[in-house]
């Protein structure tokens, strides 16, 4: 009859994950003092820079893997990784997009992602004659001219040197969480941001992101200040696959919102979410945190989450001045044997604090989808508010979907809500799109999207319309 | 137009349709009627291409191909469409945004241009007045908190913008008030043309009083066991399903 298969459209194939052998400028595996002071001498850092990695790492020698949460994956053997890597050279890589996946390819056409990206996302080893440089200077130029530092974390360690002394470690300190702890000691690179006092960065910090994200993979740190009365939109990551041999990811994100500052931060994550068979696939430990320290201040985390085996990630917001503000929201979508345990933590500390979560969660195939949510409102902030709203959408009748919202209140003034529904991408709804004519994958599409409006009305137009494509592209199973 | 015959239709091998014949050319209104779960709705989705239904015998021919090969969605692009008895809900997508997807994948499909965003909302504009339909409504997710009277007055209007060749209306008029009876049988009686074959099922005469059908069916444990004029209807109106019997089907064929 002609008749579109639910079960079929999302059980098709990731066709995209593919691995090459490289040969790279790489430290042996396995870590141990050594290796720390051996990454801080390449990276030709300070002193101190070296003695808080070397704390680190003795802290977490201390520690074992973290094992509350509904992830499973076998052991992480932590001596087999490779904890240094110099930047690819361009011999490693495909040759040209003919030596590419035309899969890959296929799927970047899709996301319209330019000609000259899709070489650089597919690893294609393109000798430094990349638009971006020029692009990225001449947009430098322009933010430096503003006051606003942006540039890697390396080279803020070695130009700002008193600005990360200051704030590094401070909302996310190395004694955080084992996969902190382990970043603290062994970061490769990240993005570093700074708007100084009342300046309102003219741009999204993206574009320059996207371009640069090729070598920041596995153990990335971010660190980004707004002072007084600042704002800035940063932009991380990426709709198209990207190509990483990396399995294991666990990153760092600091945010600081000094007093009136507003600091907006957007993820699309997409990396490598293994085979229809769970086999394969990034293991995505990331702590990402803000702090909004001065009174009036701002911060939004909007992530859409598409890719990874494992996602665990918990964006959350420290509310400690007072009448400061707090949102998460977010999509995770989990497919075949994808897992994802997501959520925030909004601790709020100060008067007049308010806090939105909204968090969509979409299971399809075998995929578990679990929202894990704190909100704790301190014995001092009076008149704490926080809304939460949980919704999870499943497709098809093998995956999952699972809650759990902690609540603790020490305050009595404080009013927190919480609201969560799970349905089931219904056959009527979407025989009711075919029956106007809708294709049965652009009708899912559809209706995911329409799910998932709310938070992506919070994303940079732009990106919207790049999310959007990509939950599409993501459910038919053609790439993560 | 559309050309059924003997079509057997069941649900879990339970036989719901057990040998339809229908004829209906372009241009005419055929009304069907009949007791509840007789098979009306099961009828209209296997025509519109429902698939949890299996069609154990016979065949459908719609324009001359075999309408049962076809997806839902390509028999919406050629112009086949049902107006739900039961409109679905669909949160988070603008029900004008359902409807340009709607219109333009089958413009796409006749090899005619998209509608780019201005010419769609004047087009759909001038059928909502039509309809005395709130223009909100078109910003709402699709039918989500749409009272029961607006849900089928936007089935209308989605018929008005598609501009099918055959639609299939599965008590369109339950559930309406009387204003809006009236708003939406003219809505109905305004797509009536001689290119177009329009179904009407219903339980009710009102409807019929405004559009008057050329063929009045009765369907009755999976079976029409009776057709006839316009003048059935009000039979049926005064004398229930209570004396028509499945099992004989004497009056079948009989003109006006
Ligand atoms: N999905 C289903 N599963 C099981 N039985 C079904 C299903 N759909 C229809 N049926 C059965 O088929 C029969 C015909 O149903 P149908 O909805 O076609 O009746 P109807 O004539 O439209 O009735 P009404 O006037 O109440 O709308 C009923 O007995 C109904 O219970
Ligand atoms: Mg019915």
């Amino acid at each position: 009859m002609g008749n579109f298969n639910l079960e079929e459209f999302i059980g098709q194939d990731y066709q995209q994950g593919f691995f090459t052998t490289l040969d790279s400028d790489t430290v042996p595996s396995g870590l141990n003092e050594d290796v720390v002071r051996l990454i801080s001498a390449k990276k030709n850092e300070p002193e101190f820079m070296r003695e808080w990695r070397l704390k680190a790492y003795r802290h977490w020698l201390t520690l074992s893997e973290p094992r509350w949460s509904t992830v499973q994956y076998p052991p992480i053997d932590y001596q087999n990784i490779c904890y240094y890597s110099a930047p690819r050279s361009s011999k490693d890589g495909p040759k040209s997009l003919d030596e590419v996946d035309p899969e890959l390819l296929r799927t970047y056409e899709k996301l319209g992602v330019p000609l000259k990206e899709r070489e650089l996302l597919a690893g294609v080893a393109v000798d430094a004659v990349f638009d971006s440089v020029s692009v990225a200077t001449t947009f430098k130029k322009k933010l430096a001219g503003l006051g606003i530092i942006f540039c890697s974390f390396s080279e803020a360690v070695q130009e700002h040197t008193e600005l990360v002394r200051q704030y590094l470690g401070s909302v996310v300190p190395y004694t955080d969480n084992y996969f902190a702890t382990l970043n603290s000691a062994v970061f490769s690179d990240g993005s570093f941001c700074y708007i100084p006092p009342g300046v309102r960065c003219p741009m999204e910090l993206s574009t320059y992101f996207r371009i640069n994200a090729k070598n920041t993979g596995q153990f990335e740190r971010t660190l980004i200040i707004a002072d007084k009365g600042s704002y800035v939109s940063y932009l991380e990551g990426c709709t198209a696959p990207m190509r990483d041999e990396n399995q294991l990811h666990a990153a760092v994100v600091e945010l600081i919102a000094l007093e009136d500052a507003q600091i907006k931060y957007a993820t699309v994550q997409n990396w490598y979410p293994g085979d229809k068979h769970g086999k394969g696939g990034i293991y995505n430990f990331v702590t990402k945190r803000g702090d909004c320290r001065g009174a009036n201040s701002k911060i939004s985390w909007t992530q859409v989450e598409t890719g990874s085996a494992i996602t665990w990630k918990y964006p959350s917001v420290i509310l400690q001045g007072d009448n400061a503000v707090g949102e998460f929201r977010s999509v995770a979508l989990t497919n075949h044997y994808q897992q994802a345990d997501t959520g925030t933590k909004m601790l709020h500390l100060g008067r007049n604090t308010r806090s939105t979560i909204i968090s969509k969660g979409i299971s399809a195939g075998h995929g578990h989808n679990a929202y894990r949510g704190l909100v704790k409102v301190a014995k001092s902030a009076a008149g704490a508010r926080n809304y939460t709203q949980c919704d999870s959408l499943l497709l098809g009748d093998k995956c999952a979907a699972h809650t759990f919202p902690y609540i603790v209140v020490k305050n009595p003034t404080a009013r927190v809500e919480h609201e969560a529904t799970t349905s089931r991408i219904g056959e009527d709804q979407l025989f009711y799109c075919q029956s106007r004519g809708i294709a049965a994958e652009d009708a899912v599409t559809m209706i995911v999207n329409g799910f998932c409006k709310e938070v992506f009305k919070e994303l940079p137009m732009e990106f919207a319309v790049e999310a959007q494509k990509l939950l599409g592209v993501s459910l038919e199973g053609s790439i993560g | 137009m559309l050309d059924i015959s003997n079509l057997h239709v069941s649900i879990d091998n339970k036989p719901i349709l057990r040998g339809i014949d229908l004829t209906v050319k372009a241009g005419e209104v055929h009304a069907v009627m009949g007791p509840n779960g007789s098979g009306k709705s099961t009828l209209a989705l296997v025509l519109a291409g429902r698939d949890n239904y299996a069609v154990t015998a016979g065949e459908v021919r719609y324009l001359g191909h075999d309408l049962l090969t076809l997806s839902p969605e390509e028999r919406a692009r050629e112009g086949v469409f049902l107006a739900f008895q039961y409109p679905v809900e669909i949160p988070g997508v603008a029900n004008i945004y359902l409807l340009k997807a709607a219109l333009n994948a089958q413009r796409l499909h006749r090899g005619e241009a998209e509608l780019d965003a201005v010419d769609f909302l004047a087009l759909v504009r001038d059928k909502l007045k039509f309809m005395g339909m709130d223009e909100a409504l078109l910003y709402r997710p699709v039918n989500q908190g749409f009272s029961g009277g607006e849900k089928k007055r936007n089935e209308i209007l989605q018929m008005a913008v598609m501009e099918p060749r055959l639609a299939i209306l599965d008590e369109t008029d339950s559930g309406l008030d009387i204003d809006a009876l009236k708003v939406v049988a003219d809505g109905i009686e305004n797509m009536r043309s001689p290119q177009r074959a329009l179904i009407l099922v219903t339980h009710y005469q009102r409807l019929l009083n405004y559009i008057v059908p050329d063929r009045v069916h009765v369907l009755s444990q999976g079976r029409i066991a009776l057709s006839g004029g316009p003048e059935l209807a009000l039979e049926l109106e005064h004398r229930g399903y209570g004396w028509v019997d499945a099992g004989k089907d004497s009056r079948t064929g009989v003109m006006p």
